[in-house]
């Protein structure tokens, strides 16, 4: 079944995310990071930093940090066991640290099918912003297989 | 860490390469920590199997986070202006992943010194997993 495209448009529900230095720790251990900036916060204070530095990819893990993070898919009555990501991407105005508060803001931008519905995509693009201050955006294409 | 000079670099040119580790299911159980992200797609065979395929897989989001250490390691991180991955391929269990970026265009984008960049997530074989591209500024 085609997803209706009535929800292009939709609002994600808003949420806001507590960055702890915590995370990022776990973070950087998962995916072989050495450099110090990104899971110690005393480095991070002698790099002159206020808190650990958020990796570059950080934000799309803090925009699923909901306790529905594909709430929108379950809205269009998607199978997500039949869920892949297809595109992801960001644009960086302001670095962000543990001790910050972000918050998400999303909406749904376009839902397209290719070989005849075989499989669907799902754009969805999300403004971050800090005390009010756009720090960074993303935009991430979900595809749901038939 | 200091900005590479513009003037020093020319298209075509490549950055210093990144190669991981095999991805293991615990590198998979610990992004799943990290990340927050624990869809059973990525920690749990018997759903995967219950869905028609064969095992447990990594995270796209893992190669775009090894891609995102490429650049990391070649400039500091305020240096990236934009980043973009699309996923080709799936990455399974047991895959090292060989990361590499080159310089594709020189430019010039709201009055700063900028390089794009392409960068691939391949296997040891060569395939892609994940193709990317990336905005940095330079000195």
């Amino acid at each position: 079944m085609l997803i209706d495209k009535k929800h292009i448009g939709m609002k994600v529900p808003p949420h806001s995310v507590n960055l702890t230095a915590w995370q990022l720790k776990w973070f950087a251990k998962a995916t072989g990071e050495t450099n110090p900036i990104y899971f110690d916060e005393e480095a991070a204070h002698k790099a002159g930093l206020p808190g650990v530095l958020a990796p570059p990819t950080f934000f799309f893990c803090m925009d699923m940090d909901k306790e529905h993070p594909f709430d929108y898919l379950e809205t269009m009555e998607c199978d997500l066991g039949k869920m892949l990501h297809g595109e992801q991407s960001f644009n960086y105005y302001k670095p962000i640290y543990s001790g910050d508060k972000l918050d998400f803001d999303g909406e749904i931008t376009d839902i397209y099918d290719k070989k005849n519905g075989a499989l669907q995509f799902v754009v969805k693009e999300v403004k971050v912003r800090r005390q009010g201050e756009v720090v960074g955006d993303l935009r991430s294409v979900m595809v749901i297989r038939a | 860490m200091t900005l590479p000079s513009f003037d020093a670099l020319n298209v075509g040119d490549e950055i210093p390469s990144l190669t991981t580790e095999p991805v293991s299911r615990l590198t998979l159980a610990l992004y799943a920590t990290g990340s927050g992200d624990h869809h059973p797609l990525h920690l749990d065979q018997d759903y995967v199997r219950s869905k028609g395929m064969p095992d447990v897989f990594a995270h796209g989001m893992l190669g775009m986070a090894y891609l995102g250490r490429l650049l990391t390691q070649w400039v500091p991180q305020e240096a990236i202006r934009s980043f973009g991955v699309r996923f080709t391929a799936i990455t399974w269990v047991g895959e090292r992943m060989v990361c590499t970026g080159k310089i594709v265009e020189k430019i010039e984008q709201d009055g700063e010194k900028c390089v794009r960049l392409e960068l691939t997530c391949a296997n040891e074989q060569g395939e892609a997993k994940h193709k990317a591209d990336a905005v940095v500024v330079l000195a």
